[in-house]
């Protein structure tokens, strides 16, 4: 009968229109493939460090995985095949750590600091904190699971400005692209973040007294079958050539 | 129907596609920390989701009755030229992957999109970061449902019934009312609870479009998936069943109910 195949197509379609965006990790190929998963504010930076090892590491090719930091947490504890991981946060790799996912203690290899994003031009005039919470300005942030979203509270707090915002993103990354298409007006992120959006964006500071700084700690992570390249990855990032790399992007040096 | 023994081989596969289903359904089951499952479903953010979840899936239930039964009927009755084309553009949800559809609402209905920008400087009006907009992006996904459902329903349906009522001086919408819709009653049913399930499920489109704030527009799968990423993973675990038994019902239903047993 007509009617049941059709529905019947559509159930299937159906069933399969509805998968989320957990980004299904590549398995890692054997031999010399680094999986490394990274916060999604270290998108740029970490493209370039990884261009740059491969270039004196002949025969390790570097996989990059990026998202928020606490969607990579979730992945590796159910266990996708990570090499590596670079958190924008102490809570999330304390978390990892706790759980029994990495194998010797963190190093910190670079710090960052948080700028309210506007639209190129500033069209709502907005120059602080307290500009955000100003009726007819749409704040959007990220959600107090990513680190962005922890710090922003925590810079909002130190200013004692209370503001709702009108969505919590998964990451800094989206709160960026609603601030480019013009939806919001205002976001806090990471001043690497407005810097890698360009000209389509424009920062505002937040004062020294009011800001965060965050920590990126990196690990290898516990069972990895590369680590010997995975730790080689790991010294050149903090080397003093992987530190040039992250300083062209905005983040200060661990 | 002849009953019939599988070979071998065939059985063997069926068996491990049906496994490919059932088992991840088991983990879940599994992994449910059943005594705290109350106490997730208890709590305030679970329960405004579920409660949006609600109001919205049934909201844009109720649009893609009211615009989609007319489109359907278009479909299934009108010749046009580009009819087609039309049909395939307007049933293009179906498989595309939601998060496109949530980018494509945002530069057609956001606050500089093609149409938005005009509703927002004449009207003041936006969706993003609404509940109308998570009506928007469900019914933007699960219309062409309704829709596909509806025409085959008027097309498998027996005419002369309508030219009856009209040789007795029934009115072109009389026979739509009094004749046409109750004899696809069925279908218009199967229809509508398909898109209901499929708004409920909705996910990618939502995100991109409405944003995430609960009580606004953070429905149960976008709590699902920031419950996942939180240290409350459990939780997540609990609602995605809620989201499953709810789903589980609907076919079951469907298949029974109203497809009879096929």
């Amino acid at each position: 009968m007509k009617l049941g195949i059709v529905t019947f197509c559509a159930l299937i379609v159906a069933a399969c229109g509805s998968a989320g965006p957990v980004g299904s990790p590549s398995p890692g190929a054997a031999g010399g493939t680094v999986d490394v998963f990274a916060a999604a504010s270290l998108t740029d930076a970490f493209k370039a460090e990884g261009q740059a090892f491969q270039q004196g590491h002949a025969g390790i090719s570097i996989q990059l995985n990026f998202a928020g930091t606490p969607t990579l947490v979730t992945q590796i504890e159910q266990g996708a095949p990570a090499d590596v991981f670079a958190s924008a946060d102490t809570a999330n790799m304390e978390r990892l750590k706790s759980d029994g996912f990495t194998g010797e203690s963190p190093s910190t290899f670079a710090h960052n600091q948080l700028e309210i994003v506007v639209a190129a031009g500033n069209p709502k005039n907005i120059t602080s904190l307290a500009d955000l919470a100003r009726p007819g300005v749409i704040y959007i942030t990220e959600g107090s699971t990513v680190p962005a979203g922890k710090y922003s509270l925590q810079a909002l707090q130190k200013a004692g400005v209370t503001v709702t915002p009108k969505s919590e993103e998964t990451d800094v990354k989206s709160v960026i692209s609603k601030i480019e298409l013009g939806e919001a007006d205002a976001g806090i992120v990471y001043t690497t973040d407005v810097k890698a959006a360009g000209a389509k964006v424009a920062g505002v500071q937040i004062p020294e007294q009011y800001n965060v700084v965050a920590t990126y700690p990196i690990v290898v992570v516990k069972g990895s079958k590369e680590s010997d390249a995975a730790n080689a990855f790991i010294a050149f990032v903090l080397s003093s050539s992987g530190q040039a790399i992250l300083a062209t992007f905005g983040f200060q040096p661990a | 129907m002849r009953r019939e023994k599988a070979p071998p081989l065939i059985a063997l596969l069926a068996a491990i596609g049906a496994a490919f289903f059932v088992v991840p359904l088991i983990g879940l089951m599994v992994r449910t920390p059943w005594a705290d499952a109350a106490g997730s479903l208890a709590s305030a953010d679970t329960l405004d989701a579920l409660r949006l979840s609600l109001i919205a899936s049934l909201a844009a239930t109720a649009v893609a009755l009211v615009f989609g039964v007319p489109l359907a009927w278009i479909y299934a009755r009108v010749e046009f030229p580009g009819r087609s084309v039309l049909r395939a553009l307007t049933t293009l949800p179906m498989v595309l992957p939601p998060v496109v559809g949530g980018i494509a609402l945002l530069l057609a209905f956001g606050r500089r999109g093609l149409l938005g920008g005009w509703l927002y400087d004449t009207f003041g009006i936006t969706f993003p970061f609404t509940t109308a907009g998570v009506v928007m992006a469900e019914t933007f996904v699960a219309m062409p449902f309704l829709v596909l459902t509806v025409e085959a329903g008027l097309r498998s349906m027996d005419r002369r019934f309508e030219d009856a009522a009209r040789t007795l001086g029934a009115s072109r919408w009389t026979v739509f009312s009094r004749v046409t819709m109750p004899l696809i009653a069925p279908s218009l049913l199967a229809g509508a609870v398909l898109c209901w399930a499929r708004a409920l499920g909705e996910f990618g489109a939502t995100i991109t479009f409405a944003g995430n704030f609960p009580g606004v527009t953070q429905t149960m799968p976008l709590a699902v998936y920031l419950l996942l990423n939180s240290t409350n993973t459990e939780s997540s675990y609990v609602l995605s069943l809620v989201l499953l038994l709810v789903s589980l019902v609907v076919l079951v239903a469907l298949r029974h109910r109203w497809l009879g047993s096929a």
